[in-house]
């Protein structure tokens, strides 16, 4: 296996690991809510109708937890074995929130989860619904972190690198946990789930609906799934917004790429549908698009808040344009060139025991450090990332997005003001929408990990210095592995859900 | 002390009485093994903890390869 190959495996094997971890987490944290919420209900209104509606979302909720529990674990695994470099070069800026989100998952959750299945007839009313409830806020909060970690990536703050070393020490710790990249990360990740978990019970109460069964149950699970599902997607939508401004703000090449904007513009468009153009190069004159649909104005709003607000394309990024202040990849790769360098020669003082020289290369590295990474690029246009893939999973998420909110709206509006028993095409709509959900939620974490290629780190690590190989084992061999594993994982989730929803709301849970 | 009884019994009757939860529990007992035993043994079994025996050395690697990689 040559050295391109086997990074390109351990990408495939830490996207396939990602994304089959994400199938579980969503519905883990907005089923969390809803079942608080369902049981709030039957506290409040004391109707063991409510109660047994918990008992049966929370059945589903624990078949869903445990396929899916630990499989962010072998994320874990990778991190130290195929990203070594990464792993090092992040320091304890990664390990302390993901340190935290292990302690507050391990502690939280598990004490609070045994409460919630074990303890109904054990423990007070009250202590029990807020058991429940410290389970979805402890499952969100274990989400905080592992997202800062995952923020920091995407926009790197609050640090500062120590040439000694080669690991980035932390400098305030707010600054990372609050970096504006990071918090709009979490809100919009865990906004989604949210959507996930009302699609969910939306669904499968529809599903009861078409067939006629437990009518009572999935009506009052349908009109708690729905209102969650419009106020969250809703949210979602508007935590999207202010994604997009900070991507905007600090990954300019990903925004371009998930909009095909090639050459940059004032009173930029939104492109709301459009078919991108194969043939087209960077610099040529061929056209973006094979056909779209544009939104006039939408781009510069989304991006700067401002409709003559210029928004920058793929070549202004790759070959500069002073008119906006825009720099060159040529001259941010001299300058990473410049910082490289710098670290070399320290290494060599060092070794030297020559500190003046220690000192005089830290201080043209740090001076460079922004551009560090950008060093390890021949040409400019390796900073572009892979556009089409980014292009369309960015709008079929925001696609998805968009209908998930009318499908509230309308689901919301037939089962309060009209008998949804009579209108099979909104429950087929709403049933057939479960899965809609999920692929949203996986295009978005396209749109933030494929759009911000070439970077393991925004602007200081590209992924290919990131990789190392340290294992022993095979990695396309672990890859199929995981592959088979996650799978029949998935199936035996599908399996045992299904078996337990055909047991319907007065089965036994 | 009524507490760590309450507690304690809380967890023994609730293993005792799992119905769905059987299932679920082996399932999560066969994919920790796997992950745990057969995953981090063979392919994950070497990081830089395990490679090098202190920071200085492991510092060294990365900073090798930092600065071997510049084109």
């Amino acid at each position: 296996m040559n050295e391109l190959a086997s990074v390109d495996w351990s990408r495939a094997q830490f996207a396939l690991t990602a994304i089959y971890h994400f199938l579980f987490v969503p519905l883990t944290l907005g089923l969390s809510f809803i079942i608080a919420i369902m049981e709030t209900l039957y506290i409040k209104t004391g109707d063991a109708h409510w109660k047994k509606i918990t008992q049966f979302w929370m059945s589903l909720f624990a078949i869903n937890f445990a396929i899916g529990v630990a499989t962010g674990l072998i994320m874990e695994f990778e991190f130290g074995t195929n990203w070594a470099n990464y792993s090092w070069f992040v320091g304890d800026i990664f390990g302390a929130p993901l340190a935290i989100e292990g302690i507050l998952a391990f502690f939280m959750e598990s004490t609070f989860f045994a409460v919630m299945f074990f303890g109904w007839n054990k423990v007070s009313p009250k202590f029990h619904l807020l058991s429940t409830w410290l389970v979805a806020i402890g499952s969100n909060l274990s989400a905080f972190w592992i997202l800062v970690a995952n923020g920091w990536m995407q926009y790197p703050v609050g640090m500062h690198f120590n040439p000694a070393t080669a690991r980035n020490e932390m400098e305030n710790f707010f600054d990372v946990a609050l970096s504006p990249v990071a918090v709009i990360k979490f809100l919009h990740t865990v906004a989604s789930g949210y959507v996930i978990g009302a699609l969910f019970v939306v669904g499968i109460s529809a599903w009861f609906l078409l067939k006629k069964k437990e009518l009572l149950f999935a009506k009052r699970s349908m009109v708690v799934g729905a209102t969650f599902g419009l106020i969250t997607s809703l949210f979602l939508a508007f935590s999207g917004d202010e994604s997009a401004y900070q991507v905007t703000q600090h990954q300019p090449a990903k925004l371009a790429a998930m909009e095909g904007l090639y050459k940059g513009e004032s009173r930029a468009g939104l492109i709301a549908f459009g078919i991108l153009n194969p043939n087209k190069k960077l610099g040529d004159n061929e056209p973006e698009f094979l056909g779209d649909i544009e939104i006039p104005y939408m781009l510069s709003l989304l991006g700067h808040r401002h409709v003559d607000a210029f928004v920058a394309g793929l070549e202004d990024l790759v070959y500069g344009n002073p008119l906006h202040n825009i720099p060159s990849a040529s001259e941010r790769i001299a300058n990473g060139k410049i910082a490289l360098q710098a670290l070399s020669d320290f290494r060599e003082a060092k070794k030297m025991g020559d500190a003046p020289k220690m000192r005089e290369n830290e201080a043209i590295l740090q001076t460079h450090m922004k551009d560090f990474g950008y060093g390890y690029f021949e040409k400019p246009e390796q900073i572009i990332p892979p556009i089409a893939l980014s292009f369309y999973s960015f709008h079929i998420m925001v696609s998805l997005g968009m209908w998930f909110i009318a499908l509230f709206a309308l689901v919301l509006f037939y089962i309060l003001k009209r008998d949804i028993t009579r209108y099979p095409l909104v429950l087929y709509a709403a049933l057939w929408s479960i899965p809609l959900g999920y692929i949203a939620a996986e295009a978005g974490w396209i749109v933030a990990e494929v759009g911000r290629q070439p970077w393991a780190i925004q602007d200081l690590m590209p992924t290919h210095i990131a990789a190392t190989h340290l294992g022993g084992g095979n990695v396309a061999l672990s890859f199929t592995l995981f592959a088979i594993l996650f799978t029949v994982l998935l199936i035996a989730e599908i399996k045992i859900m299904l078996r337990q929803i055909s047991k319907g709301f007065e089965g036994g849970h | 002390m009524q507490f760590i009884h309450t507690f304690f019994s809380l967890y023994k009757e609730g293993f005792a009485n799992l119905k769905l939860g059987k299932t679920l529990w082996k399932i999560v007992l066969l994919k920790l093994l796997i992950m745990l035993v057969v995953f981090k043994f063979f392919f994950f079994n070497t990081t830089l903890h395990s490679h090098f025996l202190d920071d200085t050395a492991r510092s060294n690697y990365v900073l090798d390869n930092l600065i071997k990689e510049t084109p």
